[in-house]
């Protein structure tokens, strides 16, 4: 029995052109999957640069009333910090994800619109580029939300603000053409037999996604563009002197900006939805209630926005009623998280480094969603907002929910991009550390906040245990830091030397493991009929009965799943 | 034990009723967060992968799901129902004590021409009305007693707001410039102040005392600066600041004045700007 292997279903690609090579082929490619490494690189470079960015805001805090940075570049450093993490890392992070993976777990040989998903990239780089140059004149100061009048010609005079202006329209235009291909694609291209209940998570996760980006960016836009016409060109539509309000800032902002806390987990949810039941060996547990919980999810986003404008002059009409949309919203996020630990439930589960990601994100993720209950209730939330408690709470929703999924999706699927497995001690020694390093750093934030700490201020008194909070959590930090080191240590020594890992090392479930690692430009020369929610394991079970039909009736080992008779 | 982990609390009603309301949903959460987390823990530890272990092949549970569902639904609802419960003593300001300073009728005066969230006044509809004005980079309060009938001469301090004791202060919070948001944490929650609307919140302070706080919303460089300090008093020793404080701003204004005549004598008239 222990000599037991399963055969592994191998398809060649006879008929794919040999692939172009040269550096000219990457910036004239259309592949989505050469699309979507360019994606992944360029996201992850930017990862590096905002995670240097809170390193040095974590080191300004280390001390009170360090004199490390002045409060301009502090202001700037917190500003480029949560705008490069947001706007380029996770949610283009997540479009390259999905620009490699949907066409292939959907079995479509490329997205609908290749072209537009070149351009998709390209307006994305540019966008980086454009708000990272403003580094050598003058970056952006006035926060990722960039609320007027602050950010107005009279007190932020700087182009910086413009460039952070130009890249909200560029990465948005990016997102939204992304979103529409993404959508195109999944409504028309899915196998034979994908009907929607047959969809993986993941699909079902980025056609949310999709949605959210279609209806939530247009707002932005708009927003970004009245904000440049007041800069520039003399309107007044957030100048309270001339009539405007600064106020429909902050609504137009959060209309786009609660979304776009979903546009950022919902993805790292289907992720996790993905690894579980691979690593549990057992099937989701409610396929349906997941895919129902996601949608609800991201309706129920539209309808909460105000949650961040509970100490604005606002009715108290508007206060109860977005307290209880807020908390309707932690019903199917509830939902979720038992559904996960169900799918663990009576399986045999395989400590590989994808696995432990998502069982980080279950423990992380929880406490940030708990806590969003606090600031859900408006009361608690006068007291808890616009402190180091949402700076804790954001930070484990959002490296919680979307970084460690990130972070399993990448030793998941590093073997069908590259063809090579990432190394299992480097990487369990990287989750580990930044499993640490998020609570070290994270946890301590909530007393930081209830002790009286606002957030974006560059120094602080030494008054009760700050001092010490904020040394534990710039400790935390630099565990978190080197946790994110050692994996890009074991991808460095991977590309050169790691193990083979053929098409399907982890027998996994859905059609992207059906075709060669790394697949050809043609995605697969024969698409398989899609029979269930798991056609993978479908195929394994098929090539097993035809292959040991003799040997029907042994045993079937744990990490092979029960034949029929 | 878990007096580190709430927010500051103590000197003003709405505080101390908002920390019970945030300690109650502490226990909750707690009790929720040690039961997934455990059970998460568990599955992963019983459920390794082990020699002849074989995978129970379960896709759901119906009644399981709808009823954990349901669970969550119910639990938010007696969450939301214990705010309702609370928000009257939270939102809603007292009369002041018996011993509070001597205050005007507010009922009267709420003609603003601006937009603002509903304003709650005592039963009694008295209070006494401080307004705070947010300005780069500092906090500047202005007390009633205005001699003139278009409000010039009211007495007002920077940074520290001085208030009496058993007294309930209203405070009409406005910028003058970009948002700020006034906080002060043993006093209760934190409103913004947002150029062009006139923001509402009260305290009402027992014992004399010192409360710290500062701007807690990003307003430019000097946003770490922007301090707010609230000196509480006895009522008597309030009336006597406040008329102290009145006369000092006089005989400043009259000292300036001087000095603008005098420089206006040295140099020509119109030279100096009127402030």
């Amino acid at each position: 029995m222990a000599t037991y292997a399963p055969p592994i279903p191998q398809v060649s690609a006879r008929r794919a052109d040999p692939e172009a090579r040269g550096w000219t082929s990457w910036i004239t490619t259309t592949d989505h999957k050469r699309i979507g490494i360019m994606y992944m690189v360029t996201t992850f470079v930017f990862f590096c640069l905002g995670g240097t960015e809170a390193l040095l805001i974590r080191l300004q805090l280390g001390a009170p009333s360090n004199t490390l940075v002045t409060p301009e570049i502090y202001n700037q450093l917190f500003t480029m910090h949560g705008t490069t993490m947001i706007f380029l890392f996770v949610v283009p992070m997540m479009a390259g994800l999905g620009n490699y993976f949907l066409p292939l777990m959907i079995g479509a040989r490329d997205m609908a619109f290749p072209r537009l998903n070149a351009l998709s990239y390209w307006l994305l780089l540019t966008g980086g580029i454009v708000f990272y140059a403003s580094l050598f004149w003058h970056p952006p100061e006035a926060g990722w939300t960039s609320y007027p009048p602050l950010s107005e010609a009279l007190y932020s005079p700087s182009g910086g603000q413009d460039a952070w202006i130009y890249l909200i329209h560029l990465t948005g235009l990016s997102s939204l053409l992304g979103a529409i291909n993404f959508y195109a694609t999944i409504a028309n291209m899915r196998a034979r037999g994908m009907s929607w209940g047959r969809l993986p998570l993941f699909v079902w996760a980025l056609l949310t996604y999709s949605v959210l980006l279609i209806f939530a960016l247009p707002v932005i836009a708009g927003a970004v563009t009245m904000l440049l016409t007041d800069r520039h060109f003399g309107t007044h539509f957030f100048d309270p002197t001339e009539g405007g309000s600064p106020l429909l800032w902050q609504n137009l902002f959060w209309f786009f900006g609660h979304p776009e806390v979903y546009i950022m987990v919902l993805p790292g949810f289907g992720i996790v939805s993905e690894i579980l039941p691979v690593f549990a060996r057992k099937p989701i547990f409610g396929y349906k209630a997941i895919a129902a919980s996601t949608v609800a999810i991201a309706f129920l986003g539209f309808l909460t926005w105000a949650h961040h404008m509970f100490t604005t002059p606002i009715p108290e009409a508007i206060l109860v009623f977005v307290m209880l949309s807020s908390f309707l919203i932690a019903v199917p996020t509830g939902v979720k998280m038992l559904n996960w630990i169900a799918t663990l439930w009576r399986g045999t589960i395989e400590f590989k480094t994808p696995l432990l990601f998502c069982a980080g994100f279950i423990a992380l993720f929880l406490i940030g969603g708990i806590s969003g209950v606090f600031l859900a209730i408006f009361p608690v939330d006068w007291q808890l907002n616009e402190t180091y408690f949402v700076v804790a709470h954001i930070h484990f929703v959002l490296v919680g929910g979307a970084v460690f999924p990130i972070f399993a999706a990448i030793y998941y699927w590093f073997p069908k991009i590259t063809g090579r497995m990432l190394g299992e001690g480097l990487g369990k020694l990287s989750f580990w550390l930044m499993f640490v390093g998020v609570v070290v750093t994270f946890l301590i934030q909530h007393v930081i906040g209830m002790d009286g700490m606002p957030r974006r201020v560059y120094e602080y008194d030494n008054v009760g245990h700050l001092a010490l909070y904020n040394q534990i959590s710039t400790v935390g930090s630099f565990i978190l830091a080197a946790g994110v080191a050692v994996t890009i240590l074991n991808v460095w020594r991977s590309l050169k030397i790691g193990a083979i890992a053929g098409p399907d090392p982890w027998k996994a479930n859905t059609l992207e493991w059906f075709t060669p690692s790394p697949p050809p430009v043609n995605n697969f020369d024969v698409i398989p009929v899609v029979r269930s929610a798991e056609p993978m394991k479908d195929i394994r079970h098929e090539v097993q009965r035809r292959s040991t039909g003799a040997a029907r009736g042994a045993p079937v080992p744990a990490g092979a799943t029960q034949v029929g008779p | 034990m878990l007096a580190f982990f709430t927010p500051s609390s103590g000197a003003s009603p709405n505080a101390q009723e908002i920390h019970t309301l945030f300690v109650i949903t502490l226990v909750i959460a707690l009790i929720i967060f040690f039961a997934v987390e455990i059970a998460l823990g568990y599955a992963l530890i019983k459920f390794r992968k082990r020699k002849h272990a074989v995978p129970a092949q379960i896709r759901g549970n119906t009644r399981l799901e709808v009823s954990w569902t349901a669970a969550a639904a119910v639990i938010l609802l007696g969450l939301a129902i214990l705010t309702f419960v609370k928000l009257s003593s939270i939102q809603d300001p007292p009369n002041s004590g018996p011993g509070g300073a001597s205050l005007s009728d507010l009922g009267e005066q709420n003609n603003l021409i601006y937009a603002s969230n509903q304003r709650k006044l005592p039963p009694n509809g008295k209070a006494l009305e401080i307004q705070v004005i947010g300005r780069q980079y500092i906090w500047q309060f202005v007390y009633p007693g205005a001699n003139e009938p278009d409000g010039l001469g009211a007495p007002y301090s920077y940074e520290e707001m001085v208030v009496p004791t058993d007294t309930t202060v209203e405070l009409n919070i406005v910028s003058e410039d970009v948002v700020h948001s006034w906080w002060v944490p043993e006093l209760g929650g934190k409103f913004q102040a947002v150029p062009g609307y006139h923001n509402y919140t009260w305290f009402k302070v027992s014992k004399p005392g010192v409360f710290h706080g500062q701007c807690a919303f990003l307003c430019g460089r000097g946003h770490a600066r922007m301090i707010a300090t609230v000196r509480a008093l006895a009522p008597a020793q309030f009336e006597e600041w406040l008329a102290r404080q009145k006369q000092l701003i006089a005989e400043a204004n009259r000292e300036a004045a001087a000095a603008r005549q005098k420089l206006d004598k040295e140099t020509g008239p119109g030279q100096v700007e009127n402030p």
